[in-house]
């Protein structure tokens, strides 16, 4: 994955808020993951529109942190390792 | 759930919630899940209740909702109901058989929001798919899966194998790659209701099933990436039973079409409990009040070897159905667990599987007069 690929959800997966569990969660064929605070934070960010740069700057900024990039790209490689992310070609 | 011991766990939302819409279908599979007197269900729920059903569950938290059957497309207010599980924010799964889709149906359901379809075939051959479910149905599921691809869904194909079809499923696979499927199930049938009628006919060799393990990984290595196959091993041959339903009552709420509510949707069969009804309690007081779901939630009502066993909070005991099936008490150990004093049935059955004569009982087709006449 490059800086410059804008990471979307991959159609048919579904990010969702859920008020009886307090939690976001990701929906899919049969399944469902809830999700911690910050794979939430970042799985929200993943609209197609914004390249992970882009993404980094932007929960930099939300949570007044330096230094997130590491752990954001290591968070999409495993998205993406569970097919949950579909890279948009920038 | 934390993993402290407790005697009754906090009980969690019915997260998901399966609607079996109606029992009716056109197919007549051998290894069918619905109970043996699915015959005598007649007086479905109407497109209000279910609706009122989805409502009421929604708001204790369920949010994966799958409309099964028999086959859910014999109603026509299918696409009502999905309408309505999409307002409500629901992730719906369709189940079915194919049977009854059209091209006019699936835009519509695609429309209101229905999010996946699983679609089932019997076998890769069209006359084995048709001797499994007594219907000449491969040629219209294999259209079925080009619309479902050509509308952008993904693409889930099941097959439940058995003795008469684990030998193909090398042409399974690849039928499934061919039809360009993302996940693949391959669900060793269960023995309950009809398979158990037909476990004679059913329960594969030792030796097919090892031989299907290795066709089904060299497949996995070579989709990588492309295809995602699910394989279970069929109970009868591990020595711990499976965590029926994540737990009973933790997880599941199952709706029969005449409205009963049960934490699993083959708890049925079970003597002596009753079983809630939506027609006559709301959701809330099923899942958290009624007898039925409270039975067998937690450690109290566990037997030994169950009750002082280390590994209870690994799969609760097993499958309550199965522990009745083979040692005709619900709240025994599930007899797949080798410390259960019942266990030499599950071994006597599986010895039997590994020779090869043809059992003389029939194979019994899922039928209405086969419903009546075996219940
Ligand atoms: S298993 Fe076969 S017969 Fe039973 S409901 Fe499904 S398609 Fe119909
Ligand atoms: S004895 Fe009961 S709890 Fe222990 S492993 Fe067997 S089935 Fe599970």
């Amino acid at each position: 994955m490059s800086q410059a690929d804008r990471p979307s959800i991959r159609p048919g997966i579904r990010l969702q808020w859920e008020a009886v569990q307090n939690a976001y969660v990701l929906l899919y064929p049969e399944g469902m993951v809830k999700l911690n605070t910050s794979a939430a934070e970042i799985l929200r960010r993943c609209d197609g529109m914004r390249s992970v740069d882009e993404i980094v700057a932007d929960l930099e900024s939300a949570f007044n942190r330096n230094g997130l990039q590491g752990e954001i790209e290591h968070f999409l490689q495993l998205a993406r390792a569970q097919g949950w992310l579909s890279a948009a070609e920038s | 759930m934390s993993a402290a011991v407790t005697t009754s766990p906090a009980i969690g939302p019915p997260l998901w919630l399966l609607l079996e819409l109606t029992y009716r279908c056109p197919l007549q599979c051998v290894f069918c899940y619905n109970p043996i007197d699915f015959a005598k269900v007649e007086d479905e729920l109407t497109t209000e209740e279910w609706i009122r059903v989805l409502r009421e569950a929604r708001a204790l938290g369920s949010v994966q909702l799958g409309l099964s059957g028999g086959e859910p497309l014999m109603r026509d207010d299918v696409e009502a109901i999905a309408d309505e599980a999409h307002r409500l924010g629901y992730y719906t799964n369709l189940i079915t058989s194919g049977v009854g889709l059209t091209r006019e149906r699936l835009s519509e359901l695609k429309r209101v929001g229905l999010d996946h379809i699983q679609l089932s075939f019997q076998d890769s051959t069209r006359e084995m798919n048709d001797f499994l479910s007594h219907t000449r149905t491969f040629e219209l599921k294999k259209r079925c899966a080009e619309w479902i691809k050509e509308r952008g869904y993904p693409m889930v194909v099941n097959c439940v194998i058995h003795r008469l079809n684990i030998d193909h499923l090398d042409t399974i696979i690849d039928m499934a790659v061919r039809m360009g499927a993302d996940y693949l199930e391959l669900a060793n049938t269960q023995y309950y209701s009809w398979a158990h009628l037909n476990r004679e006919h059913l329960l594969p060799s030792r030796e097919q099933l090892q031989n299907a393990e290795r066709t089904m990984l060299a497949w996995r290595e070579r989709m990588k990436g492309k295809m995602k196959i699910f394989f279970v091993v069929p109970d009868y041959y591990e020595q711990r039973p499976k965590k029926c339903v994540n737990g009973w009552g933790t997880t599941l709420a199952t709706i029969a079409p005449d409205g009963t509510a049960m934490p699993c949707h083959t708890a049925r069969m079970l003597p002596g409990l009753s079983f809630p009804n939506v027609r006559e309690r709301s959701m809330r007081d099923i899942w958290f009040d009624s007898d039925a779901f409270n039975r067998f939630r937690g450690w109290g009502w566990m037997k030994e070897p169950c009750a002082s066993c280390e590994e209870r909070e690994k799969d609760f005991g097993g499958c309550r159905c199965q522990a009745y099936l083979l040692a005709h008490d619900a709240a025994a150990a599930d007899p797949v667990c080798s410390k259960s004093p019942h266990h030499r049935v599950v071994v006597s059955a599986v010895e039997r599987a590994q020779e090869t004569r043809v059992p003389e009982a029939p194979l019994v087709f899922r039928r209405p007069e086969n419903s009546r006449s075996y219940s």
